[in-house]
């Protein structure tokens, strides 16, 4: 029995490997289904996602199969197989386990700790199961490896702090606001990064945007892209009086909002909070104003800076994930040889012979006196009939039959054998 | 005395409660959050039983001493501390009142217990609505107080740029200066009608209904304090760092109205 892993990831190939290799929509059921007829596959299950391509097989003998796997790669996707060499890394046994057990836990991320990738592995196990090519050890691995990457989110703190700009942004302006779908946002430019910015936060709910851009036709153009509103850049500092998030990317040579200004807007707007963040280099906004009450001043290096310190935090907390993944990868180990068939045999037969002695107990006390001949008749029978019951799961567990793991973990469950079987 | 032994045990759980919160603050988790609520439920049942065995005991609300002040007064910060955690969840709110509200038990503890007979000039059914409206209102402004604090510490994180551990875990600033505001909201009126109904008491039993006690003087000052908070903010929008400030300030002067009078100052309402 063993595990085998075959891929690519964005730390071992470049984007267009990557593409070329991935398995996207109905090319994903038919690669499947492929792969999993592969006469030396017994399971698999593909994961394919923009940073990478993943294949996960139960397999006979691992050597054999690697070759097969790759054969069929290289056909399936019609590239030459010297092609693939530096890109793909191959796992198998326990360094198998541990790869899929860190992909799901986002240690192996670009961004270490994104959320996105567990939802992914969910994705591709699913999909393995509704086209049934998964088996009693992957669809094991695969639930551990679910489980374990909660576990790893819910022992660590390695998703727990942005590090991407944007996000640090959305992060701090749920901090001063609480929730943004109420929050009316204002950019101050139209530039690519005012758009960026302006997107991402439509997807986080903000809703009401106002474009104020130095050549009026280009904002309203923008306004009209986010369904917003375009005002004057002249008349900004009125728009200022409603407006609860700034986001300035005017490229203006200078200052274009002076602390007295602002003081003026914040007596007029009776202090609401306003969280304003200056993406432009040279600042367009006097810093002054960060002295202001209740405005809050991020410039882009403000903001890199809190990214940076996440990161660092993150790679920290990446240390703590590996410990517990060493642990479940162990247990993991332990199921996976409790399912080989001598100590199955061994634990049938302990089985059976508890259960006889115990009942063989209890119905020789309970018949009282007996002539040893009687006696030696029922215990005769009893082992009798515990032998022929058990003879014949004992020799199909003794067959080298493709579906033994089935068999094992079914006569497992059958007989109530519990191994280090946890979950 | 059955009373006093539910007292010692709502003091230890408040401890052990009050030192999970100080945990939580460094290094907090879920279970620590946990601990630390289910030692203070577990505080607050006891507490509840020692007020009423005294209030059985005595036959009137047991607010005649300072120990029993002073322990009826973290009783309802604490129920307040519980509706604010079920209504808002607000994370870390209990590492600022915790330990509040144990060091209020432990001075509680240290005056003298005995019940007494309620001195005839107490009673009057005025006796147990102006108390506890007046105590009610001086928890709200205690929660707001914590409250504000917990804003000034959040504020500090964000103008700083210092975007840590405590910071992730702090409600946002909106929400710790909206909870301020609903909670001065509420403590205000509570203790007008304190003063309202103790002038009209104050009127059957001694014939006049303003005295210039210093009990009713700090009283009026701290109305004043709040009156002031709620008028600059709805007026000159004094909101956030100023309001927090401010909701401080007010609450250093319930403080010496409940303990800084009886104890410094001789009037009508020392009757220990």
């Amino acid at each position: 029995m063993n595990i085998v892993v075959i891929g690519l990831n964005h730390k071992t190939a470049e984007v267009e490997v990557r593409e070329k290799l991935a398995f996207h929509g109905p090319k994903l059921e038919e690669g499947l289904e492929r792969f999993r007829a592969i006469p030396s596959v017994n399971e698999a299950v593909i994961l394919s996602t923009c940073n990478r391509v993943e294949m996960y097989a139960k397999v006979k003998d691992p050597a054999g199969a690697t070759e097969e796997i790759k054969d069929f790669i290289s056909e399936f996707h019609g590239i030459r197989r010297d092609y693939l060499k530096d890109s793909l890394y191959i796992y198998n046994g326990s360094a198998a386990v541990r790869h899929v057990f860190s992909v799901a836990s986002s240690l192996d991320s670009m961004v270490v700790g994104e959320p996105q990738i567990l939802g992914q592995v969910k994705d591709a196990f699913e999909f393995a199961l509704s086209k049934k090519t998964t088996g009693v050890i992957l669809n094991k691995l695969m639930k551990k490896a679910i489980s374990v990457a909660k576990r790893v989110r819910t022992e660590t703190k390695i998703a727990e702090n942005a590090v991407s700009i944007s996000y640090a942004a959305v992060e701090l302006a749920r901090k001063i606001f609480t929730e943004l779908s109420s929050k009316s946002f204002i950019l101050l430019g139209a530039g690519e990064m005012a758009e960026l910015a302006a997107r991402y936060l439509m997807n986080n709910g903000v809703s009401d945007i106002v474009v104020a851009n130095r050549t009026y036709e280009r904002g309203c153009e923008l306004a009209r892209e986010f369904s917003g509103r375009a005002v004057r850049f002249e008349d900004f500092q009125d728009e200022l009086l409603h407006s609860d998030i700034v986001i300035c990317s005017t490229g203006a040579p200078d200052y274009v909002l002076f602390r007295s200004d602002m003081q003026n807007i914040m007596k007029r707007r009776k202090n609401r909070p306003v969280f304003i963040i200056d993406i432009t280099v040279p600042r367009n906004i006097d810093p002054g104003i960060a002295g202001i009450d209740n405005v809050y001043l991020y410039t882009v290096d403000d903001l890199r800076g809190v990214v940076n310190t996440n990161v660092d935090e993150r790679q920290k907390e990446a240390a703590k994930a590996g410990r517990i993944i060493e642990d479940e990868v162990e247990t993991f180990l332990k199921w996976e040889k409790s399912l080989e068939t001598v100590p199955t045999i061994i634990a049938l037969r302990n089985r059976a012979e508890e259960i006889k002695n115990r009942e063989l107990e209890r119905i020789l006390n309970k018949l009282g006196n007996m002539s040893e001949k009687d006696r030696e008749a029922i215990e005769y029978l009893a082992s009798a009939i515990v032998n022929k019951l058990i003879h014949p799961p004992t020799v199909a567990l003794k067959e080298d039959v493709e579906d033994r793991d089935i068999l094992v973990a079914t006569i497992k469950r059958l007989y109530g054998i519990n191994g280090d079987d946890n979950g | 005395m059955p009373a006093t032994i539910f007292f010692e045990l709502a003091l230890t759980m408040y401890f052990a409660s009050a030192i999970v919160a100080v945990i939580e603050l460094f290094k907090g988790s879920h279970i620590t959050s946990k601990i630390m609520l289910y030692l203070a439920i577990a505080g607050f049942v006891l507490h509840s039983l020692n007020i009423a065995i005294r209030y059985s005991i005595g036959g009137h609300l047991p607010i005649t001493n300072m120990h029993e002040a002073a322990s009826f007064f973290s009783w309802c910060i604490i129920l307040l501390f519980f509706y604010l955690e079920y209504r808002y969840r607000v994370g870390l709110l209990g590492s600022f009142i915790m330990p509040v509200v144990f060091i209020l038990m432990l001075s509680s503890s240290v005056f003298p217990r005995a019940i007494k007979e309620l001195s005839p000039v107490l009673q009057s059914s005025w006796f147990s609505i102006h108390i506890s409206l007046a105590f009610l209102g001086d928890a709200a402004f205690a929660m707001a107080a914590g409250v504000g604090l917990m804003y000034l510490v959040q504020e500090h994180f964000v103008k700083s740029k210092h975007l840590g551990d405590l910071f992730h875990r702090l409600p946002s600033l909106q929400m710790l200066d909206d909870i301020n505001y609903r909670l001065i909201s509420l403590g205000f009126p509570l203790l007008t009608l304190a003063i309202i109904t103790g002038a009209l008491w104050a009127e059957s039993a001694w014939g006049s209904y303003w005295r210039w006690d210093p009990k009713e003087v700090w009283s009026l000052i701290t109305w004043f304090i709040y009156a002031l908070v709620l008028h600059v903010r709805l007026t000159a929008g004094w909101r956030g760092k100023r309001a927090a400030i401010l909701s401080i300030a007010g609450f250093c002067a319930v403080l010496f109205t409940f303990f800084g009078v009886n104890l410094l100052l001789k009037g009508l309402h020392t009757f220990i």
